[in-house]
């Protein structure tokens, strides 16, 4: 089985080129035949960009088929709507306070069980792999979803250059902690810095990510810059921002949310509408970007990615591993 | 809103304090019809409107309780009598914050909102709170409080119990900061804790 239906690799389509796109189409009035040739990646004369300079903010990444079709949620929305508590807790506030955040230089380090403790720096990761894009709905445990067009490599490939060892049966991802720069971490509201983790076989698994973009650019700052986790069929909190470190461990990481409180938050933390929540339906979803009168959704089991990674979960109770 | 009687143009300014508070406390209405006229009710509208209208409720119940110990402590003689108007926010403010959950949130959808308030016991103490709060807008006319007479008192002394219990619905929505709802808190905790304290006196001073 492999979901991942590439489509011949060329230059990701800046956002401005796709949103006037979307506009021609809407306005041609040629939905199958534009679709059609955007699902060929065949280019659409009508949507030629006007400005080709690329600044140095836009990323080069393969277009891939994941969430094709799917409306994406605007860049306003996904920029200005941020749970990133070293940038303050609502979530207007990462936009504003990570204004001036300093993401280069830039270096990861890679720990625990693996061959050898090293690091690597921003521009060695980008080539590790060639970047992709993938359109992956979020789905925040609060109970609101976003549907983002995200670049980045498999971490699998990052792991891989890591080598971990045979012992390595978790990976252990820890943000940033740096006070100067993350007002938001002079409150203990999470003892800093923040930590998430995950099982090998979800490190490994191709839906997986590391993300470095969003909408053909760079990571804003308030999304997670320069480096971010994303994985797609767990709530939006696994996806910790501003690594800086990647640990392998033996026994099952505690993450900050389990800490803070292990009756809400699990490890597994998989998007499933049969195990609620003590605050928040996970039963429906509203869509941001819906509009004021829009129904919610119902969420899918796995955030609706159940065909790409339930056969990890078989003979797990997830009721009991949440 | 109770129409402006002329009865109550007094000497003592009452109309314009009326006329004044009135202005104040309908901003945060008329601030979510700027917002939304000009699209800035952020990603996240009916959170937005939610929050909003949550915390201008639990906020002008807090300044309406606030009235009597002010009365209390400086000793004024003067009945401060802007409390019904702002009782009548306080219910205007959590009306709509109940019908944005109702309609814009769940669309009526009663099978998902009885779920909803089953499963989360945030959801259960607002729903609890505004229920009380029912009978106290509806017998804040005159008539009322004369055909009551002495229960009449009794009745709005649920106002206490709405304010626990709206703060408690607030506290338990908050994920991590309780920074806002523990001010909430602690300013509702000061204002029983001062009436609690006159009641004491007035007992003190009354002769056996």
């Amino acid at each position: 089985m492999n979901p991942k239906k590439d489509i011949a690799p060329s230059d990701l389509t800046p956002r401005e080129v796709f949103e006037s796109r979307r506009d021609f189409i809407k306005k041609a009035g040629v939905g199958l035949i534009a679709s059609t040739a955007l699902l060929l990646n065949c280019p659409i004369s009508a949507a030629t960009p006007k400005n080709t300079n690329l600044s140095s903010r836009k990323l080069k990444a393969i277009s891939t088929a994941y969430g094709k079709g799917e409306k994406l949620t605007s860049y306003e929305d996904v920029t200005s709507y941020n749970n990133f508590y070293e940038f303050g807790s609502d979530k207007s506030e990462p936009a504003i306070n990570a204004k001036l955040f300093k993401t280069q230089p830039w270096t990861l380090t890679v720990e625990g069980e693996v061959r050898k403790s090293k690091t690597i720096a921003m521009e060695d990761i980008l080539k590790l792999a060639p970047l992709e894009e993938r359109i992956y709905r979020m789905r925040c445990v609060e109970g609101w979803s976003m549907v983002i067009p995200w670049v980045g490599l498999p971490l699998s490939e990052l792991i891989k250059w890591a080598e971990p060892t045979g012992n390595a049966k978790y990976v252990e991802f820890i943000s940033l902690e740096d006070k100067q720069q993350m007002p938001g971490q002079n409150i203990p509201l999470i003892d800093w810095p923040y930590t998430e983790g995950l099982r090998m076989d979800e490190a490994m698994n191709p839906l997986t990510i590391l993300a470095v973009g969003l909408y053909g650019e760079v990571l804003p700052n308030q999304n997670g810059a320069p480096l971010r986790l994303v994985v797609p069929w767990k709530y939006g909190f696994k996806g910790a921002k501003s690594i800086v470190s990647i640990r392998f461990t033996e026994k099952q990481p505690v993450s900050s949310w389990m800490k803070i409180s292990p009756k809400e938050y699990g490890f597994y933390a998989n998007v499933n509408p049969n195990v609620e929540h003590p605050r928040w339906s996970q039963s429906t979803e509203r869509r941001i970007g819906s509009g004021l009168f829009s129904s919610r959704i119902k969420t899918q089991m796995f955030n609706g990615y159940a065909d790409q990674v339930g056969h990890m979960y078989s003979g797990l109770d997830l009721k009991r591993n949440f | 809103m109770r129409a402006f009687s002329l009865k109550s143009i007094s000497l003592d300014g009452y109309l314009t304090n009326k006329l004044f508070v009135f202005s104040i406390a309908i901003l945060p209405f008329l601030r979510l019809f700027y917002l939304a006229l000009n699209d800035k009710l952020t990603a996240h509208p009916i959170e937005f409107i939610e929050h909003s209208t949550g915390f201008w409720s639990l906020t002008i119940l807090l300044v309406l309780l606030l009235l009597t110990p002010i009365r209390q402590i400086f000793k004024l003689n003067k009945q401060i009598r802007l409390k019904r108007m702002l009782g009548l926010f306080v219910f205007f403010y959590a009306f709509l914050h109940v019908l944005t959950y109702l309609w814009l949130d769940y669309d009526f959808n009663y099978d998902e909102i009885a779920k909803d308030v089953i499963k989360h016991p945030r959801i259960l103490v607002g729903f609890i709170a505004f229920i009380l709060l029912i009978p106290l807008a509806a017998t804040s006319n005159n008539a009322s409080i004369k055909r009551l007479g002495a229960s009449w008192l009794k009745l709005h002394s649920l106002v206490y119990l709405v304010a626990i219990l709206a703060v408690t619905h607030f506290w338990m929505l908050v994920k991590r900061d309780i920074r806002e709802p523990l001010i909430f808190a602690m300013v509702l905790f000061l204002l029983l804790a001062v009436r609690v304290y006159f009641r004491f006196l007035a007992k003190q001073g009354r002769p056996s």
